[in-house]
């Protein structure tokens, strides 16, 4: 929250990302990137839950209210979920929510949903960078933040 | 090769596991025409069946090691090499066989066009390896080895015969390795050039090689007797539905992950699941040795407990807020949540609430998002911890 206020002052946004990934694909292959010394944009922050069928569509908003400008969910390929079928239930309840997206007010261009598998590492360094350009020139994101400090 | 003829029943190869004969049903008269059948009264005990099918078998196990190796790319992709259209250009498997004291030729170098003693071969690496456009991007690890090895073959068996090799880098890393491609070159003067090949066509029974010497700067025309493609290694195929079957990730190229690649080699993600040789990558011999036997160790090792570690990440159900929806049985893939019966103390049932088995629970946490009263989390990824994580941001 502080950055933001520092970064306005020096002109320069720097956004930040929440990426919500499972452990088994995703996670091992932001990892892979890692152990391979590939370099991205440090503006994703990363929560790592078992699956994505973990994620509970309110850690999305809930992402927001704590001042995230972008959302990023991302698992396995269909079919290569570690729990078999864990991304087909996220896939299935992120179309749902996505649709609400608009309705609550949420620019639907700061939400993001891909697949990386663990040896992906390339697919997820072009991601990061991709998103965080894309919601830099969206700026902040200051509706939901501000939600989130009246509480 | 299509070289020699084999009999109706066979050993595959001399050093094949089983070690057992086979019949080969598409040409055995009794099989496909029930006459002859000769082998069976002169076998003893009586070992051969012609009614046996194919069956399914099941069994219960309690480990898996995938081990299902690699095939090579079909050279027909390199259309500028004459594979399949001149009879003369063979793979470095087929050449294998060849030089094979139980090849077709007993071991004895003879081209496949006439069965004539090659003098001059050409040998071209990297033929679908490091190159994206074409083939792969991987190097394919194993094949300047085994070109250095095959020049020597066949100089050890052709005095006079001379070998070119046309290579992109020549990667001996490995122990002895590098010595050893210099014994072929200088040793056995096996003829080395940095460069590729651009065409490959017959003239007047030889088979011409154009190619580029990056070294010396100069365009070469090699007329050939024979020639060797070093194909690149790639997945079996099918390797993509085996390992949806098993619940194990592969990458682009349909080779399989490693739980880790420096630290989990021979793991998989999927407990009990092992993996070892060229399904996870292209590897030579002694690597593949020293990962089939990490591989059955680490199966001995699970085997040699009492009992089974397992994760600590399970579901539990808060039973004061559960209200019996059953949203969270239909969308569990492990069947792993119950029906309780709540009961006063006559014993009458007052309603059924979910219970999680922890047994069965893999904790993939599927039915946490899934439970609309909230009754339901996953230890080790609580909501709250989950909220705790955003805001500290
Ligand atoms: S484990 Fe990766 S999406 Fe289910």
């Amino acid at each position: 929250m502080s950055s933001h206020t520092q970064h306005e002052q020096t002109g320069g946004f720097e956004p930040k990302i929440v990426a919500f990934v499972c452990n088994w694909c995703t996670y091992a292959g932001a990892d892979l990137a890692g152990t391979s010394r590939m370099e991205y944009k440090p503006n994703v922050r990363i929560i790592k839950l078992p699956c994505t069928g973990r994620i509970d569509p309110l850690f999305i908003i809930k992402a927001f209210e704590k001042g995230a400008d972008g959302v990023l969910v991302s698992g396995c390929h269909p079919g290569d979920c570690h729990y078999t079928t864990g991304n087909y239930h996220a896939r299935r309840r992120w179309i749902a929510f996505k649709n609400l997206m608009d309705f609550v007010g949420i620019d639907s261009q700061r939400l993001h949903f891909s697949w990386v598998s663990a040896s992906e590492a390339i697919k997820w360094v072009d991601l990061v960078n991709n998103i965080t350009d894309e919601v830099k020139k969206l700026g902040p994101f200051v509706e939901y933040k501000s939600l989130g400090d009246r509480q | 090769m299509g070289m020699a003829q084999r009999k109706v029943i066979y050993t595959p190869f001399p050093q094949a596991v089983p070690n057992i004969p086979v019949i080969d049903a598409a040409n055995c008269p009794k099989i496909q025409k029930d006459k002859c059948g000769a082998c069976a009264s002169v076998s003893d005990p009586r070992c051969i069946d012609f009614k046996q099918q194919d069956t399914v078998i099941t069994e219960d196990i309690g480990a898996i090691i995938v081990a299902t190796g690699y095939q090579l790319m079909p050279n027909e992709r390199f259309g500028e090499y004459g594979y399949g259209k001149i009879k003369d250009v063979i793979s470095g498997l087929q050449f294998e066989r060849l030089a094979s004291a139980s090849g077709p030729t007993g071991g004895e170098i003879r081209r496949p066009s006439d069965g004539k003693t090659p003098k001059n071969v050409v040998f071209i690496q990297c033929v679908g390896s490091r190159d994206e456009k074409k083939g792969v991007s991987y190097c394919s690890k194993i094949c300047c080895m085994y070109t250095a090895k095959h020049t020597m073959l066949y100089k050890h068996k052709v005095h006079d015969g001379q070998s070119y090799v046309f290579y992109m880098d020549i990667r001996a890393g490995g122990k002895r390795y590098e010595e050893f491609v210099r014994r072929a070159i200088e040793h056995d003067g096996a003829m080395y050039l940095r460069g590729r090949v651009s065409r490959v066509y017959e003239r007047d029974g030889k088979v011409i090689v154009q190619g580029a010497d990056t070294l010396s700067g100069n365009q070469v025309e090699i007329e050939a007797d024979m020639v060797v493609l070093a194909t690149a290694i790639v997945s079996r195929e099918g390797a993509d539905t085996m390992a949806q079957k098993l619940g194990i990730g592969y990458d682009k190229y349909k080779f399989y992950n490693e739980y880790h690649p420096k630290l989990k080699p021979v793991e998989t993600v999927t407990a009990g699941i092992f993996l070892a040789g060229t399904c996870v990558g292209p590897m030579d011999i002694p690597e593949s040795v020293s990962m089939g036997s990490a591989a059955a160790s680490k199966v001995l090792a699970l085997f040699s407990n009492d009992q089974m570690a397992r994760e600590p990440i399970t579901a539990n159900v808060n039973r004061t807020t559960c209200n019996g929806c059953w949203d969270c049985l239909v969308a569990c893939p492990y069947s792993a949540i119950e029906e309780d019966a709540v009961k006063n103390r006559q014993g009458i049932v007052l309603k059924m609430l979910a219970k999680v088995n922890e047994g069965v629970c893999q904790g993939c946490g599927v039915c946490v998002a899934a439970c609309r009263s909230k009754s339901i989390d996953l230890r080790g990824y609580t909501d709250e911890q989950v909220y705790a994580a955003l805001a500290a941001f």
